[in-house]
């Protein structure tokens, strides 16, 4: 490891779940406000995950009440305290930006299956 | 005052107990030697001259492998004076100085040899607006535009800022704050940017 990377390897987080573009999470947010502490949930598809290391951070978009809103998390942010993989989605992309310019049922994502446990049912 | 000869090894990132996101420099800070000790009644001032970054012996010429020998340390390449130098023992040469000497919270002063850019225009250099772009113009994008005035004064007033060699000059960045300190490593990471390329040699002092 090099010695920059040393310096932030302490901080970075093991338990993190696996989660790519296009996959509906659930993101657990510790919001501190003064003095209390209360955790908040932000879902919707990961829409990017740029960055490695400490410097890693993803997107996640959703759309609440039509407006779109999207949050950039720092993977490794002591601040997120659990993410929760909800759904897997089927993309060909690693970047789904264009979702931007999409609405309602062009916005959709395909629920991605494994082969196995198709077959098992 | 207490300071350090270290090396740029880059920046990146650290998070708060309350996840707040701080950019931070990490320097390779020493091990140094002290290889001089300037004293007001022989030098004509007071300093301590220290030795960084260990090399082969054949990579230094005669003279400054005598200059080390005096003090008794290995081949250094990098050596540089810190004035009014002073730990809680009086410094012999010889002696190692370790990163160990700063402590988290300090307030460092870091020099360095900024970044060199060549030869730079005055919207680089001096950050002027440049022309417009459109409306007819052709040549003016990056232009600095008049000198100076007509036939009074008839000349242009010296000082005045225009395009020539930028960067690659002492800059000192004041008051970073230092986040961590690892001994084992050598490693010191302060707040912010610190000036110069990755693997620039830098000077760290604290008051």
């Amino acid at each position: 490891m090099n010695k920059v990377d040393l310096v932030a390897a302490s901080q970075l987080k093991t338990d993190i779940p696996e989660f790519g573009p296009g996959d509906t999470v659930a993101v657990h947010v510790k919001v501190i406000e003064g003095d209390k502490e209360r955790i908040q949930v932000f879902q919707g598809v990961v829409i990017s995950r740029r960055g490695s290391g400490i410097n890693e951070t993803f997107t996640v978009r959703k759309v609440s009440d039509g407006i779109g809103v999207e949050r950039i998390f720092p993977l490794h942010s002591p601040n997120i305290v659990k993410i929760e993989r909800v759904r897997r989605g089927k993309v060909r992309r690693a970047k789904l930006f264009y979702l931007r310019g999409l609405s309602s049922k062009a916005a959709r994502i395909q629920e991605k299956r494994d082969k196995q446990r198709e077959e098992e049912k | 005052m207490v300071g350090i000869i270290g090396r740029k090894l880059g920046m990146t990132r650290l998070f708060t107990e309350r996840g707040k996101v701080i950019p931070v420099t990490v320097i390779e800070a020493g091990p140094c030697y002290v290889t001089q000790v300037k004293t007001k009644e022989r030098d004509g001032y007071d300093a301590v001259q220290l030795g960084f970054q260990e090399v082969k012996e054949r990579s230094l010429n005669k003279p400054l492998l005598g200059h080390l020998k005096k003090a008794g340390v290995k081949a250094l390449r990098v050596l540089r004076e810190f004035r009014d130098f002073q730990l809680e023992e009086p410094v012999s040469p010889g002696q190692e100085v370790r990163v160990d000497i700063f402590r988290v919270g300090d307030l460092v002063d870091v020099t360095g040899y900024s970044k060199g850019r060549g030869f730079a225009g005055v919207v680089k250099r001096h950050k002027f607006g440049g022309g417009p772009k459109t409306h007819g113009q052709s040549d003016r994008w990056r232009a600095p535009g008049s000198l100076g005035q007509s036939s009074f004064p008839s000349r242009v007033f010296k000082g005045l800022r225009m395009a020539g060699r930028m960067g690659n000059r002492r800059v000192t960045v004041k008051h970073l704050e230092v986040v961590k300190v690892d001994p084992e490593n050598n490693l010191l990471v302060v707040k912010g940017a610190v000036p110069g390329a990755t693997k620039g040699i830098v000077t760290i002092k604290r008051q």
